[in-house]
């Protein structure tokens, strides 16, 4: 009865904690896209000449001035805002200039290769920061710990398009293991088959871009868990070091790993950015790239807006992790 | 944010438990030492970046020269680094790149390290709702990604150096702004603060005068501690073809240049410039590491890489 009530309780701190942060998000978002916007209205670039193309020499004044009243672009910027705002709350997204459909369709189609792309991206890295850290702080000073400390410490300053362009390099050209870019073959189908094998290039080097500072972060905490008195306590009462380390120790070390894990969304958003340019993924974040090109502002504003909520929720996630898993922490911030 | 009751299950961005592994297993095994001597290597390695990043492209024969004759050429004595795609001399191109790479980084870096420092010292010493606002925006800031806003600010100023710079200024100020008001608010309780403003100094005198020169070494600090972002950052929008103009030989742009070439074979483009890029980079990472265990030693900046 007593552990029901606490989980209950437990339970509702926890909601308490994602309404408070989905009311605090609300602001940050605000500011994001009018942030967002106010740069775009002093842009010296003038969409009109985007919706014209090369027409523009061709058109009459009136008809400029004609369209830029339909597309509202005659209006004051606080009014535009307020017109996009709104129209983002009823489901209204927008058109995409630069890729000729609405904006929900382009995040329809392309969403769900970035999310398979970030979470295979993520899981490796997160799988081989827990083995390489737990390992390398298991026989600290050992020739593992070293290798893994100066690669991690190498690899931070390594631009993950150069990782990319170096796996290219050495996997699809050197050895012929992996295709070079793209999600099939050229004209064959789409297929679960052809999807992985075209997926785990990207994803390795998302991952291993992303692994570096977990990797040591694993190793620091497990260091630090280590000389802990519960630690010692378990060694004292005579267990085995594989108990002591993964049951004892390493419990204790995961709990910041996991707020690291939140915290490194922005990390993650700008590695895909990249990774996904380099293996023409057809992914949101290579549509920023595009957008971007084209000047599309209404792909790209959405765009920066899914990225801000991406990055809210992994520090939501990561704080109702440590709620549930760490009993010693308080719902209250 | 989450608050702890023990107050030690979730360090700041994992800075307290680095500090605690250092002083408990790092220092007996000769930590600080060792410290000392990547900080002083950083210092040797950065300076000879520097000097070959400017005196290389001023003393060769004909830097960027266009020779159609040796098109992707391997490394060869002639050409250390080999030819790139249209037979220019990747070694000169390279520490040229390289110089204007770092030259970008520094002016960006400038411009945040301002604008942060500003931005910090006003919130942390106004207090009240200018504070809360301040610190919004700041929020706003972080939770953009920083890629991503530098790539919009550059996608709608198109084409100029001046808009990298910005794209890159306006994105990293807002951790120098955090380290800078927390600072601040150290400051404020101070005896020497209080003895001013109780002998009549005005808030600006105050702020010119006592918390402007305490300041300086946190903002400094963050602004080295900046620079490899700021390579980053340039180094990502020009590989993607949006960062500086391509007349400009920036290490970004001679990558996005080998991007064609590596489907080539030709994998010297990328490589050599790569090599530069990483060595600067960790070479400032690790100065500002040295400096700021030396200069900070209780204290681990969120700013880390």
């Amino acid at each position: 009865m007593r552990s029901e009530g606490r989980l209950g309780r437990r339970g509702e701190a926890v909601l308490w904690l994602v309404l408070r942060r989905l009311v605090m998000a609300v602001p940050v978002l605000l500011l994001v896209s009018f942030g967002v916007f106010l740069l775009a209205a002093a842009s010296p670039f003038d969409p009109i000449h985007q919706y014209y193309g090369v027409q523009i020499f061709n058109a009459s004044t009136a008809d400029v001035a004609r369209v830029r009243a339909e597309l509202g672009l005659d209006q004051p910027v606080l009014l535009r805002f307020w017109d996009w705002l709104s129209g983002l709350v009823t489901g209204d997204l927008g058109v995409s200039r630069s890729m000729r459909q609405p904006v929900a369709e382009v995040l329809a189609e392309r969403l769900p290769w970035t999310l398979l792309l970030a979470a295979s991206g993520l899981g490796f890295a997160v799988v081989l920061s827990l083995v390489a850290g737990t390992l390398a702080a298991w026989r600290q000073g050992g020739w593992f710990d070293r290798t893994v400390t100066a690669l991690g410490h190498a690899l931070e300053g390594i631009p993950p398009f150069v990782l990319a362009l170096l796996a290219i390099a050495l996997f699809s050209l050197g050895l012929g293991w992996l295709p070079v870019a793209g999600l099939t073959d050229a004209g064959s189908r789409l297929g679960a088959g052809q999807v992985v094998e075209h997926l785990l290039l990207p994803a390795a080097v998302l991952g291993v871009s992303q692994a570096p500072w977990l990797v040591l972060h694993v190793r620091q905490s497990l260091l630090a868990a280590l000389t802990e008195d519960h630690v010692t306590g378990a060694r004292a009462r005579g267990l085995r070091e594989r108990v002591v380390v993964l049951r004892h120790a390493l419990p204790t070390a995961l709990l910041p790993f996991v707020a690291v894990l939140g915290a490194r969304v922005p990390e993650l958003v700008t590695g895909a950015v990249l990774v996904e340019a380099v293996f023409s993924w057809p992914g949101v974040a290579s549509a920023v790239v595009t957008a971007a090109q084209a000047a599309d502002y209404p792909l790209l504003a959405v765009l920066t807006l899914l990225a801000t909520a991406a990055v809210l929720l992994g520090s939501l996630l990561a704080d109702v992790a440590a709620v549930l898993l760490d009993p010693r922490v308080s719902a209250d911030g | 944010m989450v608050e702890l009751d023990s107050g030690r299950a979730r360090p700041p961005g994992g800075g307290e438990w680095r500090s605690a592994a250092r002083t408990r297993a790092g220092t007996a095994r000769g930590g600080t030492g060792r410290a000392r001597l990547r900080a002083r290597a950083s210092v040797v390695v950065l300076v000879s970046l520097v000097l070959a990043a400017v005196l290389v492209p001023m003393l060769s024969p004909a830097p960027g020269l266009v020779d159609y004759t040796s098109v992707r050429m391997p490394p060869e004595p002639g050409h250390p680094f080999g030819t790139d795609t249209s037979g220019r001399d990747l070694f000169v191109r390279s520490w040229a790149g390289l110089r204007i790479s770092l030259l970008v980084a520094a002016v960006s870096t400038l411009v945040s390290t301002v604008l942060g420092s500003a931005v910090g010292a006003v919130a942390g010493s106004f207090g009240g709702w200018v504070d809360r606002l301040l610190m919004r925006v700041v929020d706003a800031i972080n939770s953009v990604p920083h890629l991503l806003l530098g790539i919009v600010i550059v996608a709608l100023y198109r084409g100029t150096v001046l808009a990298v710079v910005l794209s890159i200024g306006l994105t990293h100020w807002a951790t120098v702004a955090r380290v800078v008001r927390s600072e601040v608010l150290g400051l404020r309780n101070r005896p020497y603060i209080d003895a001013a403003i109780s002998a009549g100094a005005g808030r600006w005198w105050v702020l010119r005068k006592h918390v402007l020169p305490a300041i300086v070494p946190q903002a400094v600090l963050s602004a080295v501690l900046l620079v490899p972002h700021a390579v980053f950052h340039e180094t990502a929008l020009s590989f993607l073809g949006l960062g500086l103009p391509p007349h400009l030989a920036s290490i970004g742009n001679i990558l996005g240049d080998g991007r064609a070439a590596v489907l080539l074979g030709a994998w010297w483009i990328v490589v050599f410039p790569a090599l530069l890029l990483v060595a600067t980079t960790l070479a400032v990472s690790g100065l500002a590491a040295g400096w700021r265990d030396r200069a900070v030693p209780t204290r681990r900046s969120e700013l880390s890489l």
